[in-house]
C-alpha cells in the first residue's frame, strides 16, 4: 500500500539523503520511521475496507435472512461464522493496534520528541514486514480447505481446538498463527516507541513536557507488553491443541478449558485500553488546539492514566461471570470494574475541562474528537450494567455487550483514527484537506453510526441472542418489532459505509491538489508542528530542536500570539 | 497549573538544562521492556500448571507417569547458575581490560552450552519412558516449558557466540554486552523458579 504515497511527501526536502534511492528501498524497504507509519497506516485502512466488508455481508444476512447480498452471494451458516469472526480479529488487531499504535507512534514519536528517527529503525522495518506476513497469512486462511476459522473471536476451546467442532482444520490453526505473529510485529514495535520516547527527547525536554498524546501511546506499549505473555502462552498451546492433540484445554484427559478464557481475557481487558490510550491522546491534544487553551491538569491526566493502567489487569474476569467462576471472585471483578470507571470518568471530566472557556474552532478534527468524547461516554455509561455481575448474567451474549462494545470501539478505532488523520493530514503530506467534505464525512458517519448500534441495546434487552445467524428458527426472537430494528440498523450500516467514499475522495484529491500546507497551519506548540510539511529525512534538517517549555502553552497571558512553540526560545 | 488564573506557567525556564544522559542505555532498556513480555509469558504457562495441578484428582505427579529427574536436573540448575555467575565475572572483567573478559565469557557459554545438551539429553530418556506431549498434562506442560525455556537458552547462547566473536576482534560495545548480560540473567534466573514448579 506504501506505494500510494506520493513521491514528493517523503523526500522533498532531503537534506540527509544524498545519494538517489530506489523506489523499492525508498517505500518497501525504508527504516524512516514516516515510511513505515505510512506503511502501517495504509496497510491497517485496508484491513478495514476488508473488516467493514464483511461486516456488510453479516448484517445484510441478519436482516434479509437466505437473500444473495450483492458481492457475496448467499450467506451459509459457516460463512456467517467465518465472517463474524474474521470481522471482530480484523478490526481489532488489524485496524486499532496497527493505525492507533503502530501508525501514530511511528509517526509521532520521533516528531513530537524531537529526534530524528527511532531507536532500532531495523527492529521498526522488521515489525512491519512481520505484520504485512501475518495480515496476509490470515487472508489466507479463507482460501484453504473448510474456509477460515469461525469460533469468535475470543476462539474459546473446546470449539477453537477441535476440528470436529469448528470444522476449519486448517483455518483455525492459521487463525493462531497470524494472530502470533501479529504480536510478534507489536512487540518490536513496543519496544521502539517506549524507548525512543524515553532515551531520545529533545534537549531541554523533560518528562513532564512529553505532549499528553505520546504519553499515551508510550503507556499503551507499556500495557500491551504487559498483558500479551500470557495469550502468547495460550495461543501455543491453542496451537498443540489442534496440531498435535495435547490436551491443556480438553477437560476428559485433565485440561482445562476455563484456562483458556483467563489466559485470553488477562490480555483481552487491558487490550482496551491498549487501544483506548492513543485515540485518547489523540483527542486531547486536538482539544487543546482548537480550544487555544492550556490542557487541565496535564499531571492529573498522566497520573490517571497509569492508575487506568494498573486497573486495568485486574478486571478481566468480568468476561467470565457466566463460565462458571466462583461467585466470590465475581463479586471481586465486579467491584473492580466499578472502580475502573472511576479514571476514565476523571479523564472525561479533565477533557471537558479543557474545553471549558475555551475559544472553540470547530474543524473537522476537532468535531471527531468531541465525537469521540461524546460517543465514548455512551460506551461507558453501558459498560456499567456489564460490569455489574448481577446484571451481566442476563445481559451475557446478547446483542446488549455488542452494542456497548461498539460504542467503545467505534469511537477508538474509527472517530479516533480520523481525528487523527484529519489533523496530522498536512503534516504527513504537506497538503489541506477540505473541510466541507470533511464535515459532511464527519455528520454522515456519526448519525448513522447511532442508528446502528442504538436499536442493537434495544434488541439485546430484547433477549436477542449474538452467535445466530437466521432468527427465523427462533420464534421469540423472529417477530416484526425485532426484524424492523434489524433492517433499520443494516440500512444505516450501509449509509455509513456510502459516506466513507466521501473520505475517500477527500483524501486523494486533497493528496493530489490540496492546498498546500504551511509548517504550522493549526498554530500548534508541538515539535512536529515546526518543522517543514512534510518533514524531510531526518526531521529537523541540520538542527535539532532545543525545547523550553511544556507542549500546551496556549493563550498565555502578556503574549501576542496565542500559541508559544515549545522550540521557541523566550 | 490552572490555565484560568493569569499566572504565568510554571513550566518555563529561562535556558534549557544542560543534555541528558539516558539513564539506562537503549540496548539494555529494550531487552528490559522484552524481558517484561518475556516473565508475563512464563507467568501464563506456570499459572496454567499450577491451575491444572489443583484441579487434578489424585495424586501429583500422576503415579502412572515416568518420574521427573529431579537430582539430575538439581545438578543441571548449579552449573547453569555458574554460567550466570561466569558471564558477570566476564562482564568484570571487560571493565578492567576487555580481551581479560574471553576465558569467563568461553566459560559461561560452555556452561550454557552443557546445560542445554544435558536437558536434551533428559528429554530424550524421558520419551523413551514413554513421557510424551500426549501422553498426559503431565508431559505436555512438562515440554511446553522447558521447551520454551530451552528455546531462549538456545537463542541466547547463539547470540552470546556473535558477541564472543565481536569480543575477540574488540567491536564489542559495553551496551550491547550489558543488554547481552541482562538477558542472560533472565533466562539463568528463570530456571530455579520452572525447576521449583515443574519438578517439585
Amino acid at each position: 500500500m506504501a506505494e500510494s504515497v506520493p513521491a514528493e511527501s517523503a523526500h522533498a526536502h532531503d537534506h540527509h539523503d544524498h545519494h538517489e534511492q530506489s523506489f523499492a528501498s525508498k517505500y518497501l524497504f525504508s527504516t524512516d520511521h514516516k515510511i513505515i507509519a505510512m506503511q502501517y497506516m495504509f496497510t491497517g485502512l485496508a484491513m478495514g475496507l476488508i473488516g467493514a466488508f464483511f461486516a456488510y455481508a453479516f448484517r445484510m444476512q441478519l436482516a434479509f435472512p437466505g437473500m444473495d447480498v450483492p458481492f457475496w452471494g448467499q450467506v451459509s451458516a459457516a460463512e456467517y461464522n467465518a465472517l463474524v469472526t474474521n470481522h471482530g480479529t480484523i478490526m481489532i488487531f488489524w485496524v486499532a493496534m496497527p493505525v492507533l499504535i503502530a501508525a501514530f507512534g511511528n509517526y509521532l514519536i520521533p516528531l513530537m520528541v524531537g529526534c530524528d528517527d527511532m531507536v532500532f529503525p531495523r527492529l521498526n522495518r522488521l515489525s512491519y514486514q512481520i505484520f504485512l506476513l501475518s495480515a496476509i497469512v490470515l487472508i489466507a486462511s479463507f482460501f484453504v480447505e473448510g474456509g477460515a476459522f469461525g469460533g469468535a473471536w475470543t476462539a474459546y476451546p473446546p470449539l477453537s481446538a477441535k476440528a470436529e467442532y469448528s470444522l476449519t482444520p486448517l483455518g483455525s490453526s492459521i487463525w493462531v498463527v497470524a494472530v502470533a505473529l501479529e504480536f510478534v510485529a507489536f512487540l518490536l514495535g513496543g519496544i521502539n516507541f517506549v524507548t525512543t520516547a524515553m532515551n531520545s527527547r529533545a534537549e531541554g525536554m523533560g518528562m513532564y513536557d512529553i505532549p499528553v498524546v505520546i504519553w499515551m501511546i508510550v503507556i499503551a506499549s507499556i500495557l500491551f507488553m504487559a498483558s500479551v505473555g500470557p495469550l502468547v502462552a495460550g495461543a501455543v498451546m491453542l496451537l498443540f491443541d489442534q496440531t498435535i492433540g495435547t490436551n491443556f484445554f480438553d477437560p476428559d484427559r485433565g485440561g482445562d478449558p476455563v484456562l483458556w478464557q483467563h489466559l485470553f481475557w488477562f490480555f483481552g481487558h487491558p487490550e482496551v485500553y491498549v487501544v483506548l490510550l492513543p485515540a485518547m491522546g489523540i483527542t486531547a491534544d486536538i482539544m487543546a488546539v482548537f480550544a487555544r487553551k492550556k490542557l487541565f491538569a496535564y499531571k492529573t491526566i498522566l497520573y490517571t492514566t497509569f492508575a487506568t493502567g494498573v486497573l486495568s489487569f485486574m478486571v478481566w474476569a468480568h468476561h467470565q461471570f457466566v463460565a462458571g467462576i466462583d461467585p466470590r471472585m465475581a463479586h471481586v471483578f465486579t467491584i473492580t470494574t466499578l472502580l475502573i470507571s472511576i479514571p476514565i470518568a476523571e479523564l472525561c471530566f479533565v477533557y471537558i475541562a479543557t474545553l471549558y472557556k475555551g475559544s472553540i474552532t470547530l474543524t473537522t478534527p476537532m468535531l471527531w474528537a468531541l465525537a469521540f468524547l461524546f460517543e465514548f461516554l455512551i460506551g461507558g455509561v453501558t459498560g456499567i450494567f456489564l460490569g455489574a455481575s448481577g446484571a451481566d448474567i442476563y445481559f451475557h451474549d446478547t446483542y446488549f455487550v455488542l452494542a456497548h462494545f461498539h460504542y467503545t470501539f467505534f469511537p477508538i478505532a474509527i472517530i479516533g483514527t480520523y481525528a487523527g488523520i484529519t489533523y496530522w493530514f498536512p503534516k504527513m503530506f504537506g497538503r489541506m484537506m477540505n473541510d466541507t467534505l470533511g464535515k459532511i464525512h464527519f455528520w454522515g458517519t456519526i448519525i448513522p453510526f447511532n442508528c446502528i448500534f442504538i436499536p442493537l441495546f434495544f434488541l439485546g434487552m430484547g433477549g436477542q441472542h449474538r452467535r445466530i445467524y437466521n432468527y427465523e428458527n427462533f420464534p421469540e426472537l423472529a417477530g416484526q418489532g425485532m426484524q424492523d430494528l434489524r433492517v433499520f440498523a443494516t440500512v444505516a450500516l450501509l449509509v455509513m459505509l456510502a459516506f466513507q467514499v466521501v473520505f475517500v475522495i477527500n483524501f486523494i484529491v486533497s493528496l493530489r491538489s490540496g492546498k498546500k500546507a504551511e509548517n504550522n497551519p493549526w498554530r500548534a506548540n508541538t515539535l512536529e508542528w515546526q518543522t517543514p510539511s512534510p518533514p524531510p529525512h531526518g526531521n529537523f534538517g541540520s538542527e535539532m530542536p532545543k525545547v523550553y517549555r511544556g507542549p500546551y502553552e496556549y493563550s498565555t497571558p502578556g503574549r501576542e500570539e496565542d500559541f508559544w512553540p515549545q522550540n521557541a526560545p523566550s | 497549573m490552572s490555565s484560568m488564573t493569569p499566572d504565568m506557567p510554571r513550566m518555563l525556564r529561562a535556558v534549557p538544562p544542560p543534555e541528558r544522559q539516558p539513564a539506562i542505555e537503549s540496548a539494555v532498556l529494550g531487552t528490559l521492556v522484552f524481558i517484561v513480555t518475556e516473565i508475563m509469558t512464563f507467568a501464563g504457562l506456570i499459572s496454567g500448571l499450577v491451575i491444572v495441578k489443583a484441579n487434578h484428582l489424585g495424586p501429583w505427579p500422576p503415579p502412572d507417569q515416568p518420574r521427573l529427574p529431579i537430582e539430575a536436573t538439581a545438578f543441571n540448575t548449579l552449573v547453569l547458575l555458574a554460567s550466570g555467575v561466569a558471564l558477570y565475572q566476564a562482564w568484570r572483567a571487560y571493565k578492567r581490560r576487555p580481551l581479560e573478559a574471553k576465558r569467563p565469557f568461553a566459560l559461561a557459554i560452555g556452561l550454557g552450552l552443557f546445560f542445554v545438551l544435558f536437558q536434551g539429553f533428559e528429554w530424550v530418556r524421558l520419551i523413551g519412558q514413554g513421557l510424551t506431549m500426549t501422553s498426559s498434562t503431565l508431559g505436555a506442560f512438562f515440554y511446553l516449558i522447558v521447551g520454551a525455556h530451552a528455546l531462549h537458552a538456545v537463542v541466547a547462547i547463539i547470540l552470546l557466540c556473535v558477541f564472543y566473536r565481536r569480543l575477540t576482534r574488540l567491536e564489542l560495545q559495553p551496551g550491547t554486552f550489558l543488554a547481552a548480560q541482562v538477558f542472560w540473567f533472565f533466562v539463568v534466573g528463570l530456571w530455579p523458579i520452572l525447576y521449583v514448579q515443574v519438578y517439585l
